[in-house]
């Protein structure tokens, strides 16, 4: 795959959350990098710490309960922990993008689609409110959403669930970010319409040669998505490699364990 | 925060506590009859006015009572009649509600509507016809208020069992055979019980404010009972010269609502486990 | 990991669904039909899954042979007898042979009752012998017994659902369900909510338990994967209609119906990164994984 250089780097990450009942380390020593034009999966069950870390990418965990005693998040070689929240902003949504597993929760349901991939638009390249809107329009449609302009109209009630991720992810995709962070983003939705939008992804991706981090538990989503894997236990960093690297020769039992929990289509030989 | 607020409430409680203490010790407790009169000693000003005297800690009405006895005496009629209003209403609301979230349908329905004609009519007013046809005391005014507030407590229930009742385990009760009366008890009513608690504060506190608005207004329980609403409609003559006739009793019933509905926001604090947990 | 099974089921049916639909009136009077003719046996001790996306009907499919929705045509016979002829108590009596585990391991257990409560509530709906304080003991013996037989310990009797974690509560779930010694379990998505490596250990439980106690398992799921592991047949729903059914292997090795090779197409393969690659093209038809960056 493309040799580019890393996007995003996290070394030595480590979040806490401190809770009344005592301190939870979620993350315990990530490290790990994302380059332009490549899909790097980042796999673990509930509880691994996978969601806290790509969380923290952006910032977007509770501060507090949450903090970050360890580590560097690099965007560019700039660490987003050393920054203020003001410049957080700049940042989210702009250079760093997330698409998260429930369109539902994660749109305004008061707003109309359209508006809301304006919104961002709007704030973060201060376009006007008609270019915004026929922007909004052509991401839309960038996204595989058919009839966009009927569509941007609508309200996210009116649209099936795989509708409704698309917008997730024009939104995402409107502020051209540099990496898009993906957590879960198929989890919700049927298999064929899942389908529809890795291969999305994938299109984006080489398109606009964005990285792209996936989070997911689905080995399966990896194996057809991911250009290399990180695979998380316990809030640290079990295993990584290319895909072939990890599902051929796994080194560690946690992760020959997940793939042999892995339900497969074909018996296997 | 939390601490505050659980300080606040623990206050409440204490008023509260006073006040049945009150109403049920009222005999021990009052320095005087309630009821006895004594016309040389009209209008006293409170102990630490000048005039007044350790006799009457808190003065005299216009007949000579004790204020402070009256008060306290007043304490009795005011719980029986808001905790008897909410019982009932408590009780008619929820098994209403109760029927017609669960079953659905016509029942629910018919049930709706008729609470909304009863909540398009001012209840004071409902009240007011309806002791106007029953004639006035103690237990009347309980069966008014209490059938003139049921109608929040059912549609709290219902709403709240609407969606309950397509909740997993519900339907896995219905799938393993349990009646639908069982149903209700053991999986509804448990989980719509904090919401009943809260309502039912307010409505105690709403039905001691309309049962002293009924006194006040001479349609509430009869005259030789005292109650704080008599007490204030008495009072309100003399407010301009004898001001302690009426504004203790207010006191009383302003505190007594107000520590009621401290203590429902506690309650359903502490009742949400979820909230709790956090 | 379980291997698929090859026993050839029963004879006899215990469960057969005969031109069962269903209609529902939405606002405005609109229409919906949710379930469209359909018409499937279930022989005692085999399992038979019924797979579909959102939509497909799955859902109401379930509630219609459980009997707790009405049909708007068609009939659903358990054990030879017609559900629509029975009476409210008969109905009630005959849902001891047939419980459900559903998906939601969160929302499947009244979070104010205890483990012992809620594993109990099949036995004291239909035993008259487990209700009352008298008979507490021995309710908690049998209670005890339940947990132990999905691999939990007797002892977490006293607790409340939210000290769980999900595949223990789907443990909890099965428990309940197998109290009534019933001979059909319904099982809607019970592994769609748990992580993979709990989801095997589920599915292997609940192998186990069938081949213990000889159960006929109607098995819920959109997972083709999952099937395959636990299914001895297959039937392929959509927009409520059952468009192929048939064996397991032949179903999913030999799709006849072109839905069903959608559906195969779109799941996610562990080894999809073999073709993938190898040549550097895409499993998919629409997108290239380019090597253009940017």
């Amino acid at each position: 795959m493309t040799t580019h250089a890393p996007v995003l780097e996290i070394r030595d990450l480590h979040v806490d959350f401190r809770l009344a009942t005592g301190t939870v380390h979620a993350v315990r020593g990530v490290s790990l990098t994302a380059h332009a034009g490549e899909t790097l999966a980042v796999v673990g069950e509930s509880g691994s710490g996978k969601s806290a870390t790509m969380l923290a990418a952006l910032r977007l965990n509770p501060e507090p309960p949450c903090a970050y005693p360890g580590g560097e998040i690099l965007l560019d070689g700039r660490d987003l922990l050393a920054l203020p929240e003001k410049r957080l902003r700049e940042v989210r949504g702009n250079d760093v993008a997330m698409v998260f597993q429930d369109p539902m929760t994660s749109l305004d349901p008061l707003q109309r689609v359209g508006n809301q991939v304006a919104e961002v638009l709007r704030r973060h390249r201060g376009a006007t409110r008609a270019g915004a809107r026929t922007e909004a329009v052509r991401a839309l449609a960038e996204v595989g959403i058919p009839d966009p302009e009927l569509r941007a109209r609508q309200y996210p009630h009116e649209l099936s669930g795989g509708l409704r991720q698309r917008v997730m992810i024009a939104t995402a995709l409107v502020g051209r970010p540099r990496v898009l962070i993906a957590d879960e983003p198929t989890t919700a939705l049927d298999v064929t319409v899942q389908r529809q939008i890795l291969d999305l992804l994938a299109d984006l991706r080489a398109r606009h040669g964005m990285a792209v981090v996936l989070v997911t538990h689905d080995l399966g989503v990896v194996a057809e998505t991911a250009d290399r894997v990180v695979v998380m236990n316990a809030g640290r960093v079990v295993e990584h490699g290319t895909v072939a690297e990890v599902f051929e020769a796994p080194r560690r039992q946690y992760t020959r364990d997940l793939l042999a929990a892995t339900p497969r289509l074909e018996p296997t030989s | 925060m939390t601490v505050v607020r659980n300080r606040l409430a623990l206050v409440a409680l204490g008023v509260l506590a006073l006040l049945v203490i009150a109403a049920v010790f009222s005999p021990l407790l009052a320095p005087d009859d309630p009821a006895k009169q004594q016309l040389l000693a009209r209008l006293e000003p409170p102990a630490w006015e000048g005039g007044g005297s350790l006799a009457h800690p808190l003065g005299t009405d216009q007949l000579g009572r004790d204020v402070l006895s009256r008060v306290i005496y007043g304490s009795r009629v005011s719980l029986l009649v808001g905790i008897g209003a909410a019982l009932l209403a408590g009780v008619v609301g929820a098994v209403c509600g109760l029927f017609a979230g669960f079953r659905g349908g016509w029942p629910d329905r018919v049930l709706m509507r008729f609470a909304d004609i009863q909540l398009a009519f001012p209840s004071l007013l409902l009240a007011l016809v309806i002791v106007g046809f029953l004639g006035s005391g103690l237990w009347n005014v309980v069966l008014v208020l209490g059938f003139t507030g049921w109608v929040a407590y059912a549609r709290v229930v219902r709403s709240e069992v609407l969606s309950l009742r397509t909740r997993d385990y519900v339907t896995q009760a219905r799938a393993t055979g349990v009646t639908d009366l069982t149903i209700m008890r053991r999986h509804l009513l448990p989980n719509v019980l904090p919401h009943l608690a809260t309502i039912a504060t307010l409505h105690i506190a709403a039905a001691i404010v309309a049962e002293a608005s009924l006194s006040y207004l001479g349609l509430g329980v009869p005259k030789e009972t005292v109650t704080w609403g008599s007490m204030l409609a008495d009072g309100q003559l003399y407010l301009g010269t004898s001001w302690w006739v009426a504004v203790f009793p207010g006191l009383a019933l302003m505190l007594t609502s107000l520590a009621i509905n401290i203590t429902g926001d506690a309650l359903r604090d502490v009742a949400d486990p979820k909230a709790y947990r956090r | 990991m379980t291997t698929a099974r090859t026993r050839t089921p029963a004879k006899t049916p215990l469960l057969e669904l005969d031109g069962l639909s269903k209609e529902f009136t939405g606002p405005g009077a609109s229409r919906t039909i949710a379930v469209d003719d359909v018409t499937l046996t279930v022989a005692e001790g085999e399992t038979l899954a019924l797979v579909g996306e959102s939509g497909s009907g799955k859902t109401t499919l379930t509630r219609l042979l459980l009997g707790l929705l009405d049909p708007t045509a068609g009939t659903v016979r358990f054990d030879g007898q017609d559900l629509a002829g029975l009476s409210p108590a008969e109905l009630r009596a005959i849902r001891a042979g047939m419980q459900v585990v559903l998906q939601d391991p969160y929302s499947s257990m009244n979070p104010r009752m205890k483990v012992t409560d809620i594993v109990a509530e099949p036995l004291v709906t239909h035993d008259a012998a487990y209700r009352g304080r008298r008979a507490r003991t021995r309710l908690r013996e049998r209670v005890g017994e339940l947990l132990e037989s999905v691999g939990l310990s007797a002892r977490l009797q006293d607790r409340y659902p939210h000290e769980f974690s999900g595949g223990q509560r789907q443990r909890i779930s099965i428990a309940r369900a197998l109290a009534p010694a019933p001979r059909l379990v319904v099982l809607d998505e019970p592994t769609s909510a748990l992580d993979v490596s709990v989801q095997s250990q589920v599915l292997d439980l609940l192998v186990e338990l069938q081949r213990q106690h000889g159960l006929t398992y109607v098995f819920v799921s959109h997972n083709l994967a999952v099937v395959r592991q636990i299914a001895d047949r297959v039937a392929v729903l959509r927009y409520g209609k059952v468009v192929e059914c048939g064996e397991t292997a032949a179903v999913l090795g030999a799709p006849r119906h072109p839905y069903t090779r959608e559906l195969l197409a779109a799941a996610p393969r562990p080894d999809a990164y073999r073709t993938r690659t190898g040549t550097s093209t895409s499993t998919s038809t629409s997108t290239s994984t380019g090597t253009s960056g940017g």
